[in-house]
């Protein structure tokens, strides 16, 4: 079928005893293999395990650069340690070393913090992302989402940070992801549904995102059926490929090849219909439904302790929207 | 294309893999979350860049593959530069 990468994410792919041996499989049919972890379980010897078996890249995600803040998050103490332990280890098994922090707007103010941490592990690639609100995120949004003051001032900060990286012959690349409830236009969510991507989740359905599942729509599993007819034949798979689903206005917009109308979870969570287009563009007329989780951003006082306990689930969906 | 530049070993940056895709009909290059389809002569660079051999030794080798293409040195060179800046590959 053609396709080139596989990645290992959760939840955590470290709980699969069997990890090396997927690793080494995925190698053997060509993939580039690519593992996104916590850290929490690595140890060195998995690292070196992995790297025999061909895994060809790891990221580590953390939560913060603030062992307290990262405690209240992740409801770990130890997790922070370990976590620098086996960012080490991945670079010392001969990996470029890729960070991964989730930023919102208990932590946004601590960029610098976090970036110098990164610095000091000489880190190679860091990518500071905040999140994007479906799940446990979306139910927390007032609580996560930074406001529009605390954006600019952060963007500045990593823009300043770069140039210091760059005069002093640093080789660490900075990718700050800003959330698209400050843009106009939404992000082309997944390249177009059903055109690059295709996760199996634990229980094998297989979904054309990470987040799809909270679509009323039916999906496939590949306990049932094979990955070629589950990719092309499936109406899971069909239901928003290429644009004549599309109502308006999507379907008059000279756009809709760049963006595909933006992301259905997003259009459902924000308007209750999927088909819409994604609110975050503004010429949607649900526009008004981000406009207004901005307006609350800048006056929003829910603390973090406010934030509702994720269940692993949750976490899931917190990583990478 | 001065000397000491021929001397340079490049290899592919770590995290990059280098392979043929069937499926593309191309040499491709892969790193995370990404592929590049790379062009015929851009396949043909990096099928010879293994860490060992050096810019010079590349191009001698390219030359005797392509004899009809003339001096191979300025577009290896300026491929390989561009490589770099990508971050793709790297020089010892
Ligand atoms: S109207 Fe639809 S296709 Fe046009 S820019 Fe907005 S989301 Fe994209």
């Amino acid at each position: 079928m053609g396709a080139a990468q596989l990645g290992f994410s959760g939840g955590e792919p470290l709980v699969r005893q069997d990890l090396a041996e997927l690793i080494a499989e995925a190698r053997h049919l060509g993939y580039y293999s690519n593992l996104i972890t916590s850290g929490l379980g690595l140890t060195a010897a998995k690292v070196q395990a992995f790297r025999d078996a061909g895994l060809d890249h790891i990221q580590v995600s953390f939560q913060a650069s603030d062992p307290e803040l990262n405690n209240a998050v992740a409801g770990s103490r130890k997790a922070f340690e370990q976590k620098l332990a086996m960012a080490r280890a991945v670079k010392e098994a001969g990996y470029p070393m890729v960070l991964n922090f989730v930023i919102h707007r208990h932590n946004i103010h601590q960029m610098i913090d976090i970036i110098d941490l990164c610095d000091r592990l000489d880190a190679d690639y860091v990518e500071l992302a905040t999140c994007q609100y479906y799940g446990w995120a979306f139910k927390n949004r007032a609580g996560l989402m930074p406001s529009h003051a605390q954006l600019i001032t952060a963007e500045a900060e990593v823009d300043a940070y770069r140039e210091r990286l760059a005069a002093n012959g640093s080789r660490m690349k900075l990718i700050f992801v800003t959330p698209d409830y400050y843009e106009e236009r939404p992000k082309a969510c997944m390249n177009g549904w059903g055109s690059l991507f295709l996760t199996v989740a634990l229980d094998g359905t297989a979904l054309p995102c990470h987040s799809a599942r909270l679509l009323p729509i039916e999906f496939p599993n590949v306990r049932e059926s094979g990955l070629r007819s589950i990719w092309y034949d499936s109406p899971g798979f069909n239901h928003y490929r290429g644009d004549s689903w599309m109502p308006e206005p999507c379907r008059s917009c000279d756009e809709k090849g760049k963006d595909f109308g933006g992301c259905r979870c997003q259009a459902y969570l924000l308007t209750g219909d999927a088909d819409n287009a994604d609110p975050v563009c503004s010429k949607s007329s649900h526009h008004d439904r981000i406009l207004a989780a901005r307006r609350a951003a800048d006056h929003a006082t829910t603390g973090l302790e406010d934030l509702t306990y994720r269940n692993t689930e949750n976490s899931r969906l917190f990583f990478r929207g | 294309m001065d000397f000491e530049n021929a001397n340079k070993v490049p290899r592919l940056r770590l995290g990059f893999r280098f392979q043929w895709e069937p499926a593309q009909n191309a040499h491709v290059l892969l790193y995370p979350e990404g592929m590049v389809r790379l062009n015929e002569s851009a396949g043909a660079v990096l099928s010879e860049v293994d860490g060992q051999r050096s810019v010079a030794d590349i191009v001698a080798t390219l030359e005797k593959q392509f004899p009809e293409a003339g001096p191979l040195m300025t577009d290896v060179w300026d491929f390989l530069e561009d490589a770099e800046q990508k971050s793709w590959i790297e020089f010892r």
